[in-house]
């Protein structure tokens, strides 16, 4: 049987499909019985669904560093 | 007796009154709390204004660079902030009208005369240009995507209220894809760490989110 802490990890994991079978297999036994993992599990499928859904955009490290300078370099 | 009960009475009475004005004052600070820090800008607010202008002009390079034009902007006129506004509230003000300078420009004579030699240059190859122009009345795609929209820029704006380190590690993971292992290495933190840090952003972002979108 796993932790709950070891069940948190396994469920962010597999929202980045990161997680093994066997981890797979032991979170889906461990929610089985713990109400409250099965809830978090719940909505951590559904923040997943929704950055999905919203088609986020971010700029990189380095676009954000290359504005960083050209700021500094207007401040100036 | 009575008098002193009185006495007593004014004294609680006053004690409140000066307790409400020093609740005025603290007010007051914060109120003018709003001042602009230029240095943070582009950690605390570049995401979001870059969603808001790729949902606009939907040509990330463009959009990139209407954000920098913004920052700029915004450090060229700072003096005449006066801080009734967010700062984010204010950037984004700039952003608008960046966006409409930017449609102004292509729609001027001279960018009409580029664009429609764009276009002629497409349908020459295709030959049936008239079906493009026609609206699908079916269409749900206006409206899903206007709602996407806001979704983004809550979800943007909340994980702009995280802790920055949290706020890197998530954006990498979840928006821009990056493996564990490559975010590990630019960081230099270990695979645990960083889980440990993306389900804070996580359990975070379900409170951000909680009232409005579940």
């Amino acid at each position: 049987m796993i932790s709950c802490k070891k069940a948190a990890l396994i469920c962010n994991k597999s929202q980045y499909n990161e997680a093994t079978f066997i981890e797979k297999l032991q979170l889906r036994f461990h929610l089985v019985v713990c109400k409250t993992c099965s809830k978090f599990s719940k909505k951590n499928k559904e923040l997943t669904y929704l950055c999905d859904k919203a088609g986020l955009n971010s700029l990189s490290e380095g676009d954000k560093r290359k504005m960083k300078e050209k700021l500094q370099a207007g401040a100036e | 007796m009575a008098a002193i009960k009185y006495e007593k009475q004014k004294e609680s009475k006053m004690r409140v009154v000066t307790s409400n004005s020093r609740n005025f004052t603290s007010d007051r600070t914060s109120m003018a709390k709003n001042q602009l820090q230029p240095n943070t800008w582009v950690d605390a607010y570049a995401d979001y204004l870059f969603n808001y202008a790729i949902a606009r002009i939907n040509d990330a390079e463009i959009a990139k660079d209407l954000v920098q034009e913004t920052f700029l902007a915004g450090l060229k006129s700072a003096k005449n902030y006066k801080g009734d506004a967010a700062e984010r509230t204010w950037l984004i003000a700039i952003l608008k009208r960046k966006v409409i300078d930017h449609y102004r420009k292509t729609n001027s004579k001279k960018g009409k005369a580029e664009v429609k030699i764009n276009y002629s240059a497409q349908t020459d190859a295709e030959g049936d240009w008239l079906e493009e122009q026609i609206a699908d009345p079916f269409s749900n795609y206006e409206h899903s995507n206007l709602e996407n929209e806001e979704l983004g820029l809550a979800i943007q704006s909340c994980i702009g209220k995280l802790p920055q380190k949290q706020a890197q590690v998530f954006s990498m993971k979840t928006i821009q894809g990056i493996s564990t292992e490559d975010i590990c290495k630019e960081l230099d933190i270990n695979p645990s760490n960083l889980w440990v840090m993306i389900h804070r952003a996580r359990t975070a972002l379900m409170g951000c989110l909680n009232e409005t979108w579940y």
